[in-house]
């Protein structure tokens, strides 16, 4: 595939993920802190946020899915999950995890029961768009390009 | 890779997150800083040096069982950034430990924290932490970092200057030392230069002292 499309099609959806808020401004961060002695670093921190925030959820889903809920561990989880997407920039994950604990802070179950599902989906859109933008960026790595930066 | 021969500040980064350990290890090293990263409060207070609860100093013959394993020394480090919210040591616990203990009080402390909470960081602050950042930290916070360092610096110098002076006197008194006054100058004169060539972007290699509060011999 021609070069310039992928890097058009990598700089859109790169966009269009700003503009929808499914990231902020701390993935920009993120990317600033990648250099050529350390290129892998932002697939590296965001792999690690698939891996652990994917165990964290199922552990929410399986935590609420009991007999006797235990907050007290459903909130330590939220609480991790929210610190992590923070650090990386996943917004839309992060906004759900403080909707949860706006809730949980009111005692408000059903709230806080309302936000595993939107939680789940949104961890679900945020890896499969992220995992088309690093495979982009391979693409375009292999194909002898170079990253297109964004200023945000 | 080609050997670093210019003396870099050595950080501690203490957080309970792998996420945010990874984070703040990059943040450091590309404001080029060497850095150790503990993943809780124990585990940092072993690597500096403290092992057992009650003891400040490690005991030979301590009967706590250290978990560091055979590769892993004591470090000297010049300062400790650590999270606050931690299971079973808290960053605040951490930073209680480090001030209360002979060999790292001297040591500045961070604390870092996803939660702007006035009373926490008033604590914190009260408590012995230099400064306070809010999560996620950024490469901008990293510059503010430098000036506790250097603080961190210029007091050990400041504190052989006058160990320096006291020696002298002492010798003065004793009759030791006959052309005392040149002798000083030029000793002051070279740590005064020390001091100046610390603040400038450009480190030279520095000498630590041999017998200091600050730091352990590193091997």
């Amino acid at each position: 595939m021609d070069v310039s499309m992928l890097q058009r099609t990598y700089s859109d959806l790169l966009t269009s993920l700003f503009r929808e808020g499914i990231l902020n401004q701390q993935f920009t961060e993120l990317q600033q802190l990648q250099d050529e002695n350390n290129p892998g670093f932002v697939f590296e921190v965001v792999s690690l946020f698939f891996e652990d925030s994917g165990r964290l959820i199922n552990e929410l889903i399986s935590n609420f899915n009991q007999q006797a809920v235990d907050y007290k561990k459903i909130d330590a989880y939220v609480h991790q999950l929210k610190g992590s997407s923070a650090s990386i920039g996943a917004e839309k994950i992060r906004s759900v995890c403080q909707t949860f604990r706006e809730y949980y802070d009111k005692n408000d179950i059903q709230g806080c029961y309302n936000c595993i599902q939107p939680l789940n989906q949104e961890f679900v859109t945020f890896k499969s768009k992220l995992e088309a933008l690093f495979t982009l960026e391979q693409q375009i790595v292999a194909a002898g390009g170079s990253i297109p930066m964004m200023r945000h | 890779m080609a050997v670093d021969t210019e003396a870099q500040f050595h950080v501690l980064a203490v957080d309970d997150s792998l996420i945010d350990r990874k984070l703040i290890e990059r943040l450091l090293k590309v404001s080029s800083y060497q850095v150790t990263t503990a993943e809780s409060g124990i585990k940092a207070l072993e690597l500096l040096g403290l092992r057992d609860e009650q003891s400040t100093s490690p005991s030979p013959s301590s009967s706590s069982s250290s978990s560091l394993s055979a590769n892993q020394q004591e470090i000297e480090v010049n300062l400790i950034i650590t999270d606050y919210c931690m299971p079973e040591m808290t960053g605040y616990d951490l930073l209680k430990r480090v001030k209360a203990s002979s060999s790292l009080k001297d040591i500045p402390v961070v604390i870092m924290s996803s939660e702007n909470v006035p009373s926490r960081i008033d604590r914190c602050l009260e408590g012995g932490a230099e400064e306070f950042f809010l999560k996620p930290v950024k490469l901008s916070d990293m510059n503010r970092l430098r000036s506790h360092l250097l603080k961190g610096k210029s007091q050990v110098q400041e504190n052989e200057i006058h160990q320096n002076q006291n020696d002298q006197k002492q010798k003065e008194e004793n009759g030791e030392v006959s052309s005392s006054n040149s002798l000083n100058c030029k000793d002051s004169k070279r740590k005064s230069r020390e001091i100046e060539e610390l603040s400038s972007p450009e480190r030279k290699r520095q000498r630590f002292p041999s017998s200091s509060l600050v730091f352990i011999k590193k091997k």
